[in-house]
């Protein structure tokens, strides 16, 4: 449940930004997960729910942005897209990969005012 | 109704007052919303945390191994074995992080190696702002070696970066040999696989060779070392694994 003290680095940069940003509350919140970030998307938005009450984002809407993973194949030598970190090259069935992308856990975009 | 704007709404618990005035989440005097990109990394503050350890580690010499397992693998067992053998010839210390209960320190200082212990609470893994403070409080020697021992947990420890060199992954054999593929991200993250127990493998049913398998289909670079703890097997292979990634130059005494 480690989605718990995300959420809460959630809250902290969204009081931060509040301050430098000048806004009082948060309508919307777009954060980007990556598939292979290690993230909970359910627990998230459980957690998400509990972290904000009381906070300037307490009826914020949560929106999930997927990105996939992608991992470079050392014997296909090019990227290719991955669901799991233990997921073969769909191509030839090496498991010689070197993980490149989906591994961001980022907020993108917050609509405030 | 509401008596400082006159709005229909009885309910406080949704109220939040700002710069002194009063404001509901229905706020009727709405203002313009726009959006704002920020781009900003959730684990960034932690992550900020982790590099000033990371500094101070590298300042002062220190190989710093960040160790992580499930609860039971035997992480404490191979830490007290690991300080008796190397304290006549080695500066060392050790973080200990659990959700309750100092036993786990009491049971290292025993060793005779200065141990702090950190207690998580709900927290189900140890954070870099954690480790910072178990820091200060241990008073690190210089080209020293230190040990910071995370919750039992396989999956949320993953995430956080304490500042170590190396994450290093605990398995004993009583456990499932396939449970790098069941915790992927951890025995992605570990830069080493520890194989405690084995010892006990005429007893249990542990494919070894299938295990190392699965550990390198989620990470192709991971190393492994085979050992007992208890019992002294394969440690050897563990120290001479935690000299070579002893920083080569020594750190000037301050």
């Amino acid at each position: 449940m480690h989605e718990m003290s995300l959420c809460e680095g959630i809250l902290r940069v969204i009081e931060e930004q509040a301050e430098s940003q000048n806004y009082h509350k948060v309508k919307t919140v777009w954060l980007e997960i990556g598939a292979l970030a290690g993230v909970e998307v359910e627990a998230l938005r459980f957690g998400f729910d509990v972290v904000m009450k009381d906070s300037i984002a307490r009826d914020a809407k949560l929106e999930v942005i997927h990105v996939p993973g992608q991992a470079w194949c050392m014997q296909c030598m090019k990227n290719i897209e991955i669901a799991q970190r233990f997921d073969a090259c769909p191509d030839c069935g090496s498991h010689q990969l070197q993980v490149n992308g989906g591994e961001a856990l980022q907020i993108k975009e917050l609509e405030v005012e | 109704m509401c008596i400082d704007c006159g709005c229909a709404s009885a309910d406080k618990s949704n109220e939040v007052k700002i710069d002194g005035h009063h404001h509901h989440s229905h706020d009727p005097h709405t203002s313009e919303s726009r959006k704002l990109r920020i781009e900003v990394d959730i684990l960034g503050k932690n992550n900020e945390y982790a590099a000033k350890n990371r500094s101070v580690f590298s300042a002062r010499n220190i190989l710093a191994l960040n160790l992580v397992s499930s609860p039971g693998s035997g992480k404490t067992s191979l830490l007290t074995k690991t300080l008796t053998d190397l304290k006549p010839s080695h500066a060392m210390a050790v973080i200990e992080g659990d959700q309750q209960t100092a036993n786990d320190a009491e049971r290292i200082r025993e060793t005779g190696v200065a141990a702090v212990q950190i207690n998580t609470g709900k927290g189900c893994h140890l954070d870099a702002h954690m480790v910072g403070h178990a820091m200060e409080n241990l008073g690190l020697e210089n080209n020293s070696l230190l040990f910071i021992e995370n919750v039992g947990n396989l999956v949320c420890p993953a995430e956080f970066d304490l500042g170590e060199a190396h994450k290093v992954a605990i398995l004993s054999v009583t456990e499932g040999e396939d449970k790098p593929l069941k915790y992927p991200d951890m025995f992605h993250a570990a830069d080493v696989m520890i194989l405690n127990k084995v010892d006990l493998l005429p007893y249990v049913n542990f494919d070894v060779e299938k295990c190392i398998a699965y550990a390198r289909r989620v990470n192709p670079g991971i190393e492994v070392i085979q050992l007992s703890a208890t019992q002294g097997t394969g440690m050897n292979h563990w120290y001479q694994w935690l000299d070579a990634k002893r920083p080569h130059q020594q750190a000037k005494e301050a």
